[in-house]
């Protein structure tokens, strides 16, 4: 039993040790940290069962033939998703090339003392609130807005360069540019805000060290900076691919739900995502079965990414913790 | 050498404890931090009404020693803890007896002032709504800032932060804070070291104030304010010949006694300022 | 490094070195054409956003009317009407959500951060919060469809609250443990030597110092929810009537949102319906906008170790 520890404690101490209702309140509620917290490790797991199990019969049926069938026919019950594995890689691909361009530059841009303080925190709220903007909008701002002012452009391009395969398609509406377009817009809050914080954590004696040698400023970005920060730019643009090739609605609404595969820019595609968003409101039993299975490849293909742009990121804090000491 | 001074602190301790009104027996036989042993035989009596004070240089286990008074160490991962504290004749590290309930007792204040980030009210009545009390909050708030000599300048601003005094005052709040529920022991771990020197000297008046009610036990780098203020003084210092550091008590006296005459040779030089 | 040497051999022969700054030298020519590019890029990565506020003032903002709140979409040959029954519909989502999410990603939080920051179990939590993090909004909707749709027969508001819950989860926690961690140590230790247990130091001390920072949290995860349009595609559908008929509440009915509805109305022919879309995607900017907006406040009044 407890032992008391009152004695011959000061006749006006209010001091008491904790009730029962103290210690029971206590042992509740940490049981309860602990529950919620391994609630979220089955959660998970619960989330990948449920995806999982409902996609086995199509699994079992289909096979391996579903990943490189290309065509996708309700009615017949032939299904193929070669081209949405296609058009979601090549689609976040795009993105990330432009969104990775911008991203990184911008991250450099808001870091090594080009602007005043106030000036850059302009700017890093401007390139917060782009992330603010729901993919909704974004998806009915690139129907009204992107495929209306790239067409001129893209055609025109088209009409003179149709030879290289990029452009051997004209742009009648919605296609993979603007598709990409958009996307990148939506990645690159993601990839330069992660890969600001890999360059700020850059020990600034490095950067005093390249600057002591008589380095420009650029000298000392591309020759100190972005190389010791690196691991984690490249953690930043691998957690922005993993962004781009899970996002539906600006894909659903832009990219053109045409199951076809072709390097073309200006050609309608596309993507898992966009897929499930236009097809699992109307499909039947079958088809609902299907789509799981396409819910699993794309579930697989983003955990896979975002496993090995976490191991990246781990790596790089630790990289850098040991260039701090 | 170090075993004669193991002996000798052994031989000292019992002598002073005997026939005195001990409120704290605390004799640590060692003192682990993982594999780390960070003090060994250390046998401190804490006297009531009285102030002891532990002084020894920067990492002699004076902090820690302090610590396990109101198992504060236990916090720390891999602490082991060899000896026995003996509360009012019982052992706070019996494995019966809360952590959580000893420091209901035995209160502390920290090297930094640390107030919550809530209203000055708040931050006094925190322990007597801990301990369940109802009744005479507002008098008992009072009392406390009134006891910690803080009443009269943060009576008109009860509602403000406890963050937004000064140093001092806020260290007074700290104080405050601990005897607001009138615990029998007051632990204190050097509370003057982040403060000015004349917020310091408020303290030490207050100190010897609160003596008259409350027991306390204070550690100190300085050994002026240890001579200032304590009544019994702690000696400890750090055994470096295993390769380790490891904190021990070198001599434990009556402080007038102990800087007039220091019996063992390392105190002479330290209260000589000969190492520190 | 050859240029250094060039330079210091060529004006060996003069008595001061070259110090003036001057475009003529190549390594300062890149680097000033490097740092306009940067800023040109900068800039011109701001240009999507004022085109799309612009866009939203300008063709959403026309069709603003109070009659927009109170009555219910048109069908495609006629004008007028509103969304109200959508910002009903999308309120009442998040709310079911934020229900969910909030305390669960709190007291998972106070886990990671207070009384197990170090086990296997923290870790084991803090690696499936980050997996949700970049986990496809359309799975969770899949998720739920699955997992609650199929289960209660039905496309309602609670099947799209819980598929959202699932995106604000991870935020919640994540920022919450950071929030935590902020509190500083020797607040706690002067709890825990009041004598308070580790759940009074929770509740007295570390969640109401903690909270303006789990509020930024929660506001953050509150505004992406709003916006998210793929987890209700196919869990809370949509509707064309209000959540509440003849004063009962349909639940357990397909439920309207603003993401959604914007989504339908946006590929339609029908002027009156896009115009719709387009008010609608102005007030959800503006909802997503405001919580946004309330977290940076919030976040300002944080207590800093």
């Amino acid at each position: 039993m407890a032992i008391t520890l009152e004695g011959d404690v000061p006749t006006d101490s209010v001091a008491s040790p904790p009730s029962s209702l103290d210690v029971a309140g206590d042992r509740t509620f940490r049981g309860m940290t602990y529950m919620f917290s391994w609630m979220t490790i089955f959660l998970v797991l619960y989330i990948l069962y449920e995806i999982a199990g409902k996609a086995a019969p199509a699994v079992k049926e289909y096979g391996v033939g579903f990943i490189t069938g290309t065509t996708w026919d309700a009615n017949r019950g032939e299904f193929g998703v070669f081209p949405e594995i296609w058009g979601t890689l090549y689609s976040a691909i795009l993105a990330l090339m432009i969104g990775g361009f911008f991203g990184v530059s911008i991250a450099i841009f808001l870091t090594q003392d080009f602007l005043s303080p106030k000036l850059e925190l302009v700017f890093k709220n401007i390139v917060e609130l782009l992330a603010a903007i729901p993919s909704v909008v974004y998806g009915l701002w690139g129907i009204y807005v992107v495929i209306p002012a790239i067409r001129p452009t893209a055609n025109w391009i088209h009409e003179h360069l149709g030879w290289i395969p990029f452009f051997e398609t004209s742009l009648s509406g919605p296609g993979m540019l603007p598709a990409a377009m958009v996307l990148s817009i939506m990645v690159l809050p993601t990839i330069s805000a992660v890969s600001r914080d890999a360059i700020s954590s850059v020990p600034h004696k490095l950067k005093e060290a390249a600057f002591g040698l008589g380095a420009t400023r650029w000298e000392a970005i591309v020759g100190v900076i972005i190389p010791t920060s690196a691991t984690g730019i490249f953690g930043a643009l691998v957690l922005g691919f993993g962004r781009a090739l899970g996002e539906t609605m600006a894909l659903a609404m832009l990219v053109g739900n045409s199951n076809q595969v072709s390097l073309s820019l200006f050609s309608p595609a596309n993507t898992l995502a966009a897929l499930l968003a236009n097809n699992f409101p109307e499909a039947g039993k079958q088809e609902e079965g299907v789509l799981m299975y396409a819910a699993l490849i794309l579930m697989a293909i983003t955990l896979l990414v975002n496993l090995l742009g976490t191991a990246i990121m781990n790596r790089a804090s630790r990289r850098l913790s040991g260039v701090a000491r | 050498m170090a075993t004669a001074n193991v002996l000798n602190c052994e031989s000292t301790a019992t002598i002073e404890s005997n026939g005195k009104n001990i409120v704290i027996d605390c004799k640590i036989k060692n003192l682990y931090y993982g594999k780390f042993r960070a003090v060994r035989d250390s046998h401190i009596p804490v006297e009531q009404g009285q102030i002891t004070a532990f002084i020894g240089p920067s990492g002699c286990g004076k902090s820690t020693a302090l610590r396990c008074l109101n198992r504060m160490n236990d916090l720390v991962r891999g602490f082991r803890f060899e000896g026995h504290v003996h509360f009012r004749g019982k052992d706070i590290y019996h494995r019966n007896v809360d952590p959580v309930a000893v420091r209901r007792y035995i209160g502390m204040v920290f090297q930094q002032p640390n107030p919550f980030a809530m209203s000055i009210y708040n931050n006094v009545a925190f322990g007597l709504r801990l301990n369940r009390v109802k009744d005479d909050i507002p008098e008992r708030v009072e009392n406390a800032l009134r006891g910690a000599a803080l009443w009269d300048e943060v009576k008109d601003k009860l509602k403000n932060s406890g963050l937004s005094l000064s140093g001092g005052q806020q260290q007074r709040l700290c104080i405050a804070r601990a005897i607001a529920t009138e615990p029998s022991v007051l632990l204190m771990d050097e509370p003057c070291s982040a403060l000015d020197p004349i917020a310091t000297r408020r303290i030490e008046e207050l100190m010897t104030e609160l003596k008259e009610k409350y027991t306390i036990a204070v550690v100190t780098h300085n050994l002026q304010q240890a001579q200032r203020v304590a009544d019994k003084t702690a000696f400890m210092y750090v055994d470096t010949t295993e390769g380790a550091r490891t904190g021990y008590l070198v001599e434990y006296e009556d402080t007038n006694q102990l800087f007039a005459d220091p019996k063992e040779e390392y105190t002479k030089q330290y209260i000589r300022g000969e190492f520190s | 490094m050859n240029d250094e040497i060039e330079i210091s051999e060529s004006f060996a022969d003069v008595d001061f070195p070259r110090l003036e700054r001057s475009l003529r030298h190549p390594r300062t020519l890149l680097s000033a054409f490097l740092s306009l590019m940067t800023g040109v890029v900068t800039v011109v990565a701001c240009i999507p956003l004022f085109s799309v506020l612009f866009m939203l003032i300008y063709r959403g903002g026309k069709r603003l009317s109070l009659s927009l709140l109170t009555e219910t979409p048109p069908s495609a040959f006629e004008s007028g009407g509103g969304f109200g029954n959508a910002i009903v519909g999308t309120l009442t989502m998040v709310g079911i959500a934020a229900l969910i999410a909030v305390p669960f990603g709190i007291l998972a939080a106070v886990f990671l951060a207070e009384f197990g920051p170090k086990s296997k179990t923290a870790s084991a939590v803090r690696f499936c919060a980050k997996l949700l993090t970049g986990f496809p909004s359309i799975l969770a909707g899949v998720f739920a469809y699955a997992a609650v749709v199929l289960l209660t027969g039905t496309y309602s508001a609670p099947a799209g609250g819980i598929a959202l819950s699932i995106l604000m989860l991870p935020i919640v926690m994540l920022t919450a443990e950071e929030s935590i961690k902020m509190v500083p140590q020797k607040m706690k230790e002067a709890a825990i030597g009041m004598g308070a247990t580790q759940t009074q130091v929770v509740w007295r001390v570390i969640l109401p110092t903690a909270m303006p920072g789990m509020l930024t949290g929660v506001m953050l995860a509150v505004a992406r929810a709003a916006g998210e349009t793929a987890p209700l595609l196919f869990t809370a559908l949509n509707s064309n009537y209000w959540i509440v008929q003849d004063g009962s509440l349909a639940l357990m009915e397909p439920t309207a949102s603003l993401a959604v509805l914007i989504f339908n109305f946006s590929g339609v022919p029908f002027e009156s319906q896009i115009e719709l879309a387009w008010a609608a995607a102005l007030v959800l900017v503006l909802i997503v906008l405001v919580i946004n907006i309330v977290g940076q406040v919030l976040s300002r009044k944080r207590v800093t170790r």
